[in-house]
């Protein structure tokens, strides 16, 4: 979807990816160092003491950055990271270092061997410790490159607003980001809904994966980042930097007459929501102009734990998610966890196939204690802020779980029980399912994963994984018509609901409301307010007989209002 | 040679947060510290790492033993940062 307003010919060089956080954005590039390897070839060690020094010097040094870090870093990570600067000033681990260098072994390959023999030793304690590992390696890592003098790997503290560029992010590092600093985000790797994706949507940080090459542009280099064409201009001209910014200009103008609730032009109203994942995301959602929040992922609450966090810790921090939106509604996905993110206290072992094992409401019904403890901690949460409380189960397949799942939360004292709707076999049955039920709300990432059988993590399959695809689009229609068919009202919460175009097709397909990342919300409420109900229908009927995805888009781009297109 | 036995108290057992701070503490204290589990070999008491593998649980019995000057304050101080609940601060 090339803007056809940008003069490509003054483009120096423009690399294509998929942009997956919309906004545009230009500014010098970061490179995010890769992760360092003892070299093979390095030289033995002669000298074992002056080699000890050197080492030491390194762990020192890497103790330093970390304290360094420490000092300017929030709660949480902060006792991460003193917890990493004991790891750097550790004798024992110095003395294991020390034993290799004795034996002959060279610096980098004794600090590799040092650290794998306390991790060898961790992985086989297995749980809390095996998971410590990281850390370990991680220290084991920055040493390697003071020893090698490499850059140190990871995202390099930021002193200038600048485009981060990498192989991939963590979502460790693109959680700790500094959203001040980080103009956008691009990345070699990475897929549609990766959770460098959804992150740096949340963050409202424009962002393009799958970028060929884009570990080898120079730090420094001036490059213009488009998120919504998925393009990253390499030292652009002065004329494209000036277009760009009219065109910032031009939405900035638009959006700013936005406002107030979802509706379409003929007055059929579409609750507008935010995604959030934690305590800062909904302060930061809740002084915006939205009318709630449609996904609050719980993991947060309890990913990082060591334990079972107790109901007293659980209700504080939901609270703390419910006040910021006084009397507007909050829904809560339960806990959505199993072999792709495991939980330190409630381990089921490994999976052949996380994404089909025993995650989100499965895990529950094998631990029906944690989801218990969680319905309770809503509720009392729920009591005392006054919020419209209403609470949905991940990974629902049949009506059954979803009978026993609203079950469990009205006996847990809460009002309003609802599913995702993410697995096809729940959407092509949504009448069934829903019966129990007071609403649905459409996963639209997993449900295109389930629907193309294309893992959501393989960037590669990105094209699969495309919400644009019409089967995907037909498998929603289908969850609609059942959940009219059930009078109960389907709401969507996946990244499909943020893209303008897509959200009008999904209100003709039916869905009520829109959940998204609270940047994309005023972008979506404009393109409602330039189109009917009627309108919305007959571009979803445009998309639904589309043979491929691009045409289904193309289509819709081409039929939609120009007062949205221009600005896109 | 000074020595104290004392029980773990952290209900996650002497790691995360607890180890860490009982490390950064005995390393605060310039001595020779270290930590074991009765009648077994002792680990260094400033090694984080030796202290996270020695994997003491909620309820179990440690003994520390310190050599220097001020060891016995030391131990004491050391003690009571065992013998309180580190996690549910």
């Amino acid at each position: 979807m090339a803007d056809p307003d940008l003069p490509a010919a003054l483009a120096t060089e423009t690399r294509r990816g998929i942009g997956v956080s919309p906004g545009t954005a230009s500014g010098p590039v970061v490179q995010v160092a890769p992760p360092v390897r003892a070299p093979a070839d390095e030289p033995p060690t002669t000298d074992a003491d002056a080699a000890l020094t050197e080492v030491k010097a390194a762990f020192e040094a890497t103790a330093l950055d970390l304290e360094e870090r420490a000092a300017r870093a929030d709660d949480t990570a902060q006792q991460i990271l003193r917890a990493a600067v004991l790891i750097a000033r550790d004798r024992s681990l110095l003395k294991a270092v020390g034993k290799h260098l004795a034996k002959g072994v060279g610096k980098a390959g004794a600090v590799h061997a040092g650290i794998e023999e306390f991790a060898t030793q961790f992985l086989a304690l297995g749980g809390y410790f095996a998971e410590r590992v990281t850390d370990l390696r991680d220290v084991g890592s920055r040493a390697l490159a003071h020893v090698l003098g490499v850059p140190v790997p990871g995202v390099p503290e930021l002193t200038t607003p600048s485009v981060v560029v990498a192989h991939d992010l963590a979502p460790s590092e693109t959680a700790t980001l500094d959203r001040a600093m980080v103009l956008a985000i691009v990345t070699e790797a990475g897929g549609r809904t990766s959770h460098t994706a959804i992150l740096a949507a949340q963050m409202g940080i424009p962002a393009v994966v799958q970028v060929p090459g884009a570990t080898t542009l120079a730090a420094g280099t001036v490059v213009a980042v488009d998120g919504d064409a998925g393009e990253v201009v390499v030292a652009p001209s002065e004329e494209l930097l000036a277009t760009l910014g009219v065109r910032r200009e031009r939405l900035a103008a638009a959006l700013a007459g936005s406002g107030g609730p979802g509706t379409t032009r003929d007055g059929h109203a579409v609750a507008l929501l935010a995604n959030i994942g934690g305590v800062e995301d909904a302060v930061d959602a809740g002084a915006q102009d939205l009318e709630g929040v449609g996904l609050f992922r719980t993991e947060f609450v309890f990913l990082s734990a060591d334990r079972a966090p107790t109901l007293e810790e659980q209700v504080e921090i939901y609270r703390q998610v419910f006040e910021p939106f006084g009397a507007r509604r909050v829904v809560v996905r339960t806990l959505d966890a199993g072999a792709d993110k495991p939980l330190a206290f409630a381990d089921l072992g490994p999976e052949e196939n996380p994404a089909l094992g025993r995650r989100g409401l499965r895990l529950s019904a094998e631990r029906p204690d944690l989801l218990d403890t969680q319905l309770e901690a809503l509720a009392v949460a729920a009591r005392e802020t006054g919020a419209d409380v209403r609470v949905m189960a991940p990974m629902v397949a049949t009506a059954e779980e979803a009978d026993w799942f609203s079950r469990r939360v009205r006996e847990n004292g809460l009002a309003k029980a609802g599913v995702m709707i993410e697995v096809p076999a729940a959407a092509l049955r949504a009448e069934h399912v829903l019966r129990d039920c007071d609403f649905g709300s459409l996963g639209t990432n997993d449900l295109a994963q389930y629907t193309m059988a294309a893992d959501r993590m393989q960037g590669e399959l990105s094209d699969l994984l495309d919400p644009w695809q019409p089967a995907v689009l037909d498998v929603i229609a289908a969850a609609c018509e059942g959940a009219g068919r059930a009078g109960r009202p389907m709401g969507v919460c996946g990244e499909a609901g943020g893209d303008p175009l897509l959200a009008l097709v999904l209100v003709g397909l039916g869905a009520s409301s829109l959940s998204m990342a609270p940047g994309k919300v005023p972008l979506v409420r404009l393109a409602l307010a330039r189109h009917t109900l009627p309108q919305c229908r007959q571009l979803a009927q445009l998309a639904r007989t589309a043979r491929t995805a691009g045409e289904a888009h193309d289509a819709v781009r081409a039929a939609a209002s120009a007062e949205l297109t221009a600005l896109l | 040679m000074a020595q104290r036995t004392v029980t773990i108290a952290s209900s996650v057992g002497l790691h995360a947060r607890p180890a860490a701070l009982f490390v950064e503490k005995a390393s605060s204290s310039g001595l020779d510290v270290e930590i074991a589990r009765p009648g077994e070999d002792p680990v260094d008491a400033t090694s984080i790492l030796g202290v996270m593998a020695l994997g003491a649980k909620h309820g179990e019995e440690v003994v520390l033993t310190a050599e220097g000057d001020g060891a016995d304050a030391a131990l004491d101080e050391l003690v009571a940062l065992l013998a309180t609940d580190l996690d549910a601060e």
